[in-house]
């Protein structure tokens, strides 16, 4: 059975042993806080990314919407440390809280849609927000943004040093990877898998499967809050723009690209797309001189260019490799190719 | 009273602009199944290639045909380039290609256009006409006359041509098309290059009454996929009727409650619907094999 458990899902322990190893030895050799900042946003960026690629990649049900609840998160967390003093962990957690009933009830009609309806709806939800926070200036701050929102602290020991803000960060990834891969293997997993491949032979086989998508989307919702609390925490100040649209598009784009049906292609979707976004700055800005967001350019060719040759993203060739090394012989490839379910993996 | 004429004469001269793009969704969504995220996008290049023409001396007709010739190009081009090679793939790799498109198009609109808004002074100058009470402004007029020129020429084409037969009917059933010797996937690129050209239309249309920027596309395009959603999908003239709804309750809401949530009404008014109709409003029964 274990060894089953191993050939569907690979091993557990390696790729989060490999990403803690990274994680701990980058500071010593970065002293960069301009890279700093960027691997803190992965970070940051990762815990959305993670359960977007729970909703789509598992379930496969199309967000353009989760910039909203990134929105919700950071917005709870501003104003409530900000304007009402409130202990920045009551107020990660009441973000949290907030944002899983709201989700939890715009998912009940929402997710009756399908497809490119629910493409739009999500998409509406996330203008309606974005509206909100502009109109809503007296909480807000509207369209000059929200300032001053302090750093989060540990046990007296302030999170602000750049360095422990990155572990603390990290940490937080971890904790949503190794939840959301127990997810993936429990039932409930095969459950979201199977609703993505038919949602009426699931229903016919007895599972309740508007509750899983329900349950699923409020999931991804909350991760994208913290993600949206840790945001408001670390940059310390938020502005309607950042939560636009476009931002929705992003996260989606870096789930597709890293691989929709792996949280470890969520992420190193997330850490492609960073890193590219800051490349292609630093050359057209340096070299270029060019000004404003001309990497967009490059950017959507990339991204069409990886979905028309790469659909199932950058992880596909890694997961592959792995497959390999596990079928020594080729005589078991078949039997063991019918065990492999290409997606979960 | 003449405040509601009011409002209803702005309502149905943006509408009529959301029909356009509208009209693009419908004869794509048909043929390959796909939303094209990129629409609005060819109304940016319609209105700004068209006002840089304009500006550098040609006259207006000629500016308008050249702009609209330029964005059916690049219609064509997007959809044998990017499209086609994916055609079979599943329906949210499609809808992130058209957004890659879309980003792409709006980063080009960028380095060529820059981020300043440029304005078209309108395109036939008259006297304003008042009915009961309310203005109506040239452009308003010429919106119309377009619309309703565009929908008696599309009718024409869809029914009384070889070629819109073929479309129709690739629209109709795509299977039963193939079978009967059209090759749909020249239908597919025909139709990308239709709705460019009636995005082109659109985006010179809707530049003299509010500026031209390079990320005006988004929103006209949402809006014109809204409109599609309220028509149900699969008719033109559905299509049509919603962009013109649409219109019509940005105006009223606008007019009424807020021009700064008439945005946000428009869309929990679309969440609503939804809601009520979860396959769209006038969606027809289908099958699906499981």
């Amino acid at each position: 059975m274990k060894k089953l458990d191993v050939l569907l899902y690979g091993s557990r322990k390696k790729p989060i042993a490999a990403l803690l190893g990274m994680v701990l030895v980058m500071p010593f050799i970065i002293s960069s806080p301009y890279i700093f900042t960027i691997l803190i946003l992965i970070g940051i960026y990762s815990i959305i990314t993670i359960g977007l690629s729970l909703l789509v990649g598992y379930a496969g049900q199309i967000s353009l919407g989760h910039a909203a609840f990134f929105a919700i998160g950071a917005y709870i967390s501003g104003v409530l440390t900000v304007k009402y003093s409130f202990s920045p962990w009551l107020a990660i957690l009441i973000g949290m809280i907030i944002t899983f009933i709201s989700a939890f009830l715009i998912a009940i009609p929402v997710m009756k849609l399908k497809g490119s309806y629910l493409a739009l709806a999500t998409m509406a939800i996330n203008i309606i927000i974005y509206i909100l926070l502009l109109g809503l200036s007296d909480y807000t701050g509207g369209a000059s943004g929200l300032g001053g929102i302090p750093p989060l602290s540990i046990f007296g020991l302030s999170l602000e040093s750049q360095v422990l803000f990155y572990y603390f960060v990290w940490f937080i990834v971890s904790l949503v990877i190794v939840f959301s891969s127990n997810i993936v293997r429990s039932h409930i997993g095969r459950i979201l898998r199977s609703i993505h491949d038919s949602e009426v032979a699931t229903e016919t086989l007895g599972a309740n499967v508007s509750k899983y998508k329900v349950a699923i989307f409020a999931l991804s919702a909350v991760f994208a809050s913290l993600a949206g609390s840790l945001y408001a925490h670390f940059i310390s100040f938020i502005a309607p723009p950042t939560f636009y649209i476009n931002f929705s598009i992003l996260l989606l784009i870096m789930v597709m690209v890293g691989g929709v049906h792996s949280i470890w292609g969520a992420m190193i979707g997330t850490a492609v797309m960073m890193a590219l976004n800051e490349l292609i700055r630093f050359v057209g800005h340096n070299y270029l001189n060019i000004s404003g967001e001309i990497e967009i350019v490059v950017y959507g060719a990339i991204i069409v260019i990886v979905m028309i040759f790469m659909p199932k993203g950058l992880i596909h060739p890694i997961s592959k490799l792995r497959f390999k090394k596990l079928t020594h012989t080729p005589k078991n490839e078949t039997s063991k190719q019918k065990l492999f379910s290409e997606k979960g993996v | 009273m003449d405040l509601i004429m009011q409002f209803l004469i702005t309502g149905l001269t943006v509408g009529s602009i959301y029909s356009l793009l509208a009209i693009g969704f419908v004869t794509i969504y048909n043929i390959t199944g796909n939303i094209n995220l990129a629409q609005g996008e060819f109304a940016m290049i319609g209105a700004l290639s068209c006002i840089t023409f304009v500006n550098s001396g040609l006259p207006n007709l000629v500016a308008m045909i050249l702009a609209i010739l330029i964005t059916s190009v690049i219609g064509f081009l997007l959809e044998k380039i990017a499209i086609s090679p994916a055609r079979n793939s599943s329906l949210i790799t499609m809808i992130i290609i058209t957004l890659g498109l879309s980003i792409f198009l709006k980063g080009m609109g960028l380095i060529i256009w820059g981020s300043y808004p440029k304005s078209l002074s309108p395109i036939i100058d008259l006297q304003s006409i008042s009915i009961m009470g309310a203005v109506m402004n040239p452009q308003s007029i010429f919106v119309f006359i377009v619309l309703g020129a565009l929908l008696v020429c599309l009718y024409l084409f869809f029914d009384k041509t070889f070629i819109g037969s073929a479309l129709k009917a690739s629209e109709r059933n795509p299977k039963a098309a193939q079978l009967m010797g059209i090759n749909t996937k020249t239908m597919s690129t025909l139709a990308f290059t239709l709705a460019a050209a009636l995005g082109a239309i659109a985006g010179i249309l809707i530049a003299p009454l509010t500026d031209a920027t390079y990320e005006m596309g988004f929103l006209i395009g949402v809006k014109g996929f809204v409109a599609m959603v309220i028509g149900g999908m699969h008719s033109i003239t559905g299509a049509v009727f919603g962009g013109l709804f649409i219109g019509i309750i940005e105006a009223f809401s606008g007019g009424f409650v807020s021009t700064f949530y008439s945005d946000a009404i428009t869309f929990a008014l679309l969440l609503m619907l939804l809601f009520v109709r979860p396959a769209g409003l006038f969606s027809r029964a289908s099958g699906e094999r499981v």
